[in-house]
């Protein structure tokens, strides 16, 4: 045994191999812990459309629907507000929605399907807090030249009431504005395209 | 009967190193003889993590991670589980507690010099043992499934969002759900009683493994162990045990004084421990008006406000925090304690005091615009007492240092 010369290179090979070996197992054996953290084949199902009846929503008035766990706001606009809305494109980071996520059918200026009725994910695009309707115009906390949007209490993001985002605030897109679909004038699916995507 | 204990000591040092690990760590390890109060942080932060773990396993006993039961169980622990509300509070006000210690060793650590050669790791240590405890509260705090926990949670997970590319997925990942939910807070606490508290107690053990081999700094910053007797005994080292030992109780015993008193007459602390929100259940339709994260965030919490982009505010958050593992290599300073440093260094001390604190102030107030620009300022401050360390630290030092810790 003393006799024995040690083959160098032979153990540094199969020090190397039995190493390189263990570590793609143990990358394999990885993928299901990290996978299982991934959503639940139950949370993916849970995104199920929702309706909601507007005939009962008054001008200026604002309802909460829960969509996928989500706020989803419905508003009423009035004309004034509407025109008021196609004006403030110079104050605004991206008045054209280009950037934000809408249906086709709301790239608009209203980013809505009807212009007075406006659906949008109530969701603020900065860190996810809920941003607080504040139709009033000129507020104290806002300052005169405030004509009414949706104001995040929690980093001061700024947006229209077409969720349209003020530039120089910290969130970064507008709203998101959740796929619907008109199923009869007063009506309305949240979470479905009619068909498209 | 003692010789029957030193045949069982015996019997047993054959099979387990118990003298030679309490020699080395108590008994014969030889801490500087001038420590003062500021020394008491590190036995405390012990003292307050087992105060963590042994009231954390009792409120799991009663408490239900299940976002329909959650908030019901912890009032249940309030009212109707004996004594429950005392051991509830014990673990809500030892988190506080917990960086209050924590925040008071680190600034130790900064003015003498604690973390300077050949003390480099056990600083690096103590940074991720800081890093796993802002994890740990982050992830308790969404615990009771109140309205500052869910949405708190919220803003946190989003941060991650912010990262281009891989952010959506992994806020998703980390949710395990398109929004914070049952998963998340199932997750959340298997995380909080288990994961992270195994992580912590490694990496303490670590921490002292490593301060026990290059032994401890003092208000001197004088290296004790370059003046040894003929046995290899510092001249200026006393046993740890029982000089320390002893010495640590009595601030075990204020410290406990002070905690015993916030518990019984002040647990909320005016809602800077235990926030008002959060004793309305969580309503995912609803943010609270004012949202803020528990007091031991908001200095960084203060910079992300303070930068007006989603993606730069995060990259700045997450730089205020890493900029502290850089310290002891950022620090050219040949003195280590403050009592040697120039005035340069001195007065940058104080500058980075005021920012830390008035972040600290800003990140708990509602946005506003003097609270922005305030932010900003401190946040400039707080960066620049780190990156232009360099260049001023060594400015004007005492050439006198003592080589042996004087008596007084």
């Amino acid at each position: 045994m003393s006799e024995q010369v040690v083959d160098k290179r032979r153990r540094l090979f199969l020090t190397a191999a039995a190493t390189a070996v263990t570590g793609v197992g143990a990358a394999y054996v990885a993928v299901p812990f990290i996978a299982s953290m991934n959503p639940s084949d139950r949370a993916k199902a849970a995104g199920a459309p929702v309706e909601v009846d507007i005939s009962k929503l008054e001008l200026g008035q604002l309802i909460r629907v829960e969509w996928r766990g989500k706020p989803v706001w419905v508003l009423k606009r009035s004309e004034q507000s509407l025109a008021e809305i196609a004006e403030m494109t110079d104050i605004l980071r991206d008045p054209d929605s280009n950037e934000s996520e809408q249906p086709e059918s709301c790239k608009n200026v209203g980013r809505s399907i009807k212009p007075e009725v406006f659906l949008a994910v109530g969701i603020c695009t900065h860190l996810g807090c809920s941003p607080t309707y504040r139709p009033e115009v000129a507020p104290d906390d806002l300052g005169p030249a405030w004509k009414g949007g949706f104001f995040c209490p929690c980093h001061g993001s700024l947006f229209d009431l077409s969720g349209r985002v003020y530039a120089g605030v910290p969130a970064p897109l507008n709203l998101v504005v959740p796929p619907h679909e008109y199923v009869t004038e007063t009506k309305i699916l949240i979470g479905s395209s009619g068909g498209q995507a | 009967m003692s010789r029957m204990l030193k045949s069982a000591l015996g019997w047993m040092d054959d099979r387990f190193p118990l003298s030679k690990v309490w020699n080395e760590h108590l008994a014969e390890y030889y801490a500087p003889k001038n420590f003062n109060w500021m020394y008491y942080f590190g036995s405390l932060a012990i003292l307050v993590l087992v105060n963590q773990i042994i009231t954390g396993i009792f409120l799991t006993i009663n408490y239900k991670p299940d976002a329909k039961l959650a908030f019901d169980s912890v009032e249940y622990i309030m009212r109707d589980v004996e004594w429950g509300w005392l051991i509830r509070y014990m673990h809500s006000t030892g988190a506080s507690a917990f960086f209050v210690v924590v925040y008071l060793h680190m600034f130790r650590g900064l003015v003498y010099g604690s973390f300077k050669k050949p003390r480099e790791l056990v600083w690096t240590f103590g940074m991720i043992i800081y890093v796993a405890l802002m994890a740990e509260a982050f992830m308790g705090y969404l615990l009771p499934w109140g309205q500052m926990s869910y949405w708190g949670a919220q803003v946190i997970v989003s941060l991650f969002g912010a990262i281009p590319y891989v952010g959506e997925d992994l806020a998703l990942w980390l949710r395990g759900d398109y929004v914070i939910s049952d998963a998340t807070l199932n997750r959340f606490f298997a995380f909080h009683v288990i994961a992270i508290p195994l992580v912590l107690v490694i990496l303490v053990f670590m921490h002292i493994v490593a301060l026990h081999a290059v032994g401890s700094n003092n208000p001197e910053g004088i290296e004790i162990k370059k003046h040894k007797d003929d046995k290899g005994v510092p001249l200026d080292g006393i046993p740890f045990h029982p000089y320390y030992s002893v010495k640590d109780l009595v601030g075990v015993a204020v410290f406990m004084f002070i905690f015993a008193l916030i518990i019984f007459y002040m647990p909320e602390m005016g809602g800077y421990f235990l926030e008002h929100a959060n004793f309305v259940p969580a309503d995912p339709l609803k943010t609270p008006e004012h949202i803020a994260p528990v007091w031991y965030f908001t200095p960084f919490y203060a910079i992300l406000r303070a930068v007006p982009d989603k993606f730069l505010g995060v990259v700045a958050m997450a730089g205020a925090i890493f900029v502290l593992f850089l310290l002891p290599w950022l620090d050219r300073g040949v003195n280590k304690s403050i009592r040697y440093r120039g005035p340069v260094f001195k007065a940058s001390i104080y500058a980075f005091c005021i920012s830390f604190i008035g972040l600290g102030y800003f990140g708990m107030q509602p946005v506003t615009e003097v609270g922005t620009w305030f932010s900003r300022i401190f946040s400039l401050i707080y960066f620049a007492f780190f990156l232009l360390m360099p260049f001023y630290s060594n400015i004007g030092q005492d050439k006198y240092v003592p080589e042996r810790v004087e008596e007084k």
